[in-house]
């Protein structure tokens, strides 16, 4: 029986199995593009629904990674050769892996919100991406117009990249729900005095805690919403943004001006994943995500035998969704490997 | 002299201008009962109103309206509700509607 699993990706999915298999007496062997651990999660502030702090979650799963790990940074997997129930992997930093089985936890990509041009981004300043406030909580200094004025009136636009067929994703992207509601509470708390709008078609707050801070966003910070999805935003010349939306429940169309307009970009999935998927020999769905071999019983498991994915490459998941799933992979790779 | 007809007419806009659009009202009736802010557009309260029954009345259309500070119709709509409180029982957000409805007509009516 081979003791070693070559996991690709260290995003919080990638480092909770790394975690797990090092603890059951495993080496791991862990691939990453980036020169640094913890992909997506190690960019954002707070987290939902209760406001944990990014890099908490980070660090802790990072001082789990104690023994049996050997972390390839920068590092990509340029060729995928199966043989004899074996994976033979080279990598790009010219060296070659074997391995029995294969984790994939490459995780997803943020829509690129200027493929919207009708909501501005990238071509008017004062419209941003859910990701571009996180890295303004994070920078720590006051939220500021791009003029350097204080924001009186903020928007966010849900479903950007979402649920939307001319985007092509038809799909919902789960999470931007909850973390719009978190963005513009955060946002009220470091700009008491600014009116906070949320343009929204409706609002999946499907999980424990999330209606409740719908209603905190609703009572205790009179954040306002707005049924409607964004039609279009426009720029005046003095830097502010004017949206139009349908109203859907007073049946008559709305312009607002708006000093800052925040897209909650969706998920998609990574085209290195799909050519990962391609080298490897797995399946992708319509939505371009990783197909598992069934959506109930094998979440983990794919068409190829010994090739196991986790996390967000197989769709949107919330951060606990993510590590659950990487729990239930490290379980499934495991019985495959004492049962080969 | 009568005004000759041309046969055309301005149009009303039909957009709600937010920017135009005064939320004074908002802001009192939230002032005095701040539930007022919880509404989820559900429709409990029209659903079972008794008024509801037989007029075009809808508190909950009238919350949207009064959030939306299209407010020219506000006090003659309130005039239709009978202060029977059953949207009161059934709010699932724990609004109290009555208070609401009393709070809009002590503010439109001053």
């Amino acid at each position: 029986m081979s003791k070693q699993i070559t996991i690709i990706g260290s995003g919080i999915a990638g480092m909770e199995a790394a975690a797990k298999f090092s603890e059951m007496g495993y080496s791991v062997i862990l691939i990453e593009k980036e020169n640094k651990m913890g992909g997506h999660v190690s960019k954002w502030h707070n987290v939902f629904p209760d406001y944990k702090p990014a890099k908490e979650i980070i660090s802790k799963l990072k001082s789990t990674l104690t023994k049996n790990i050997k972390v390839f940074y920068e590092t990509e997997i340029e060729n995928v050769v199966a043989l004899d129930g074996k994976y033979y992997l080279q990598l790009s930093n010219s060296q070659n892996i074997e391995s029995e089985v294969v984790l994939i936890t490459t995780g997803f990509e943020l829509f690129n919100a200027s493929k919207k041009e009708e909501y501005g981004f990238g071509i008017y300043e004062n419209v941003i991406t859910s990701a571009n406030l996180e890295e303004k909580f994070n920078s720590g200094r006051p939220i500021k117009t791009s003029r350097d004025a204080t924001p009186k009136r903020v928007a966010f636009i849900h479903c950007v990249g979402s649920r939307d067929e001319k985007a092509g994703n038809k799909y919902c992207s789960k999470v931007c729900c909850a973390n719009a509601v978190k963005l513009a509470i955060e946002t009220k708390q470091l700009l008491p005095d600014a009116e906070i709008y949320s343009f929204y078609m409706d609002l999946r707050m499907f999980d424990r805690y999330f209606e409740d801070l719908y209603f905190e966003a609703q009572s205790k910070y009179g954040i306002r919403f707005i049924r409607g999805r964004l039609s279009e935003a426009c720029e005046n010349p003095d830097g502010t943004i004017i949206l139009k939306a349908e109203d859907t429940l007073s049946g008559k169309p709305l312009k607002m001006t708006v000093d800052m307009a925040v897209l909650m970009v969706g998920f998609t999935s990574s085209v290195k994943t799909i050519d990962l998927a391609a080298k490897f020999g797995i399946s992708v769905d319509n939505d371009k995500f990783i197909k598992p071999l069934d959506n109930h019983l094998n979440l983990n498991i794919t068409n190829q035998p010994g090739i196991f994915v986790a996390g967000a490459c197989t769709g949107p998941k919330s951060i606990a969704e993510t590590l659950a799933d990487a729990r239930s992979a490290a379980i499934q790779v495991i019985n495959y490997l004492q049962s080969n | 002299m009568s005004k000759p007809n041309w046969g055309y007419k301005v149009q009303t806009d039909n957009q709600i201008d937010f920017d135009k659009n005064s939320r004074g009202l908002m802001l009192q009736i939230l002032n005095i009962e701040p539930t007022f802010g919880n509404c989820i557009a559900c429709g409990s309260c029209a659903g079972t109103c008794s008024a509801g029954n037989f007029t075009n009345f809808s508190l909950q259309r009238l919350n949207v309206q009064i959030s939306r500070g299209e407010t020219a119709k506000v006090a003659s709509e309130i005039e239709k509700c009978m202060l029977c409180g059953k949207c009161t029982l059934v709010c699932p957000r724990g609004i109290n509607t009555r208070n609401v409805i009393m709070a809009i007509k002590r503010v439109v009516q001053n």
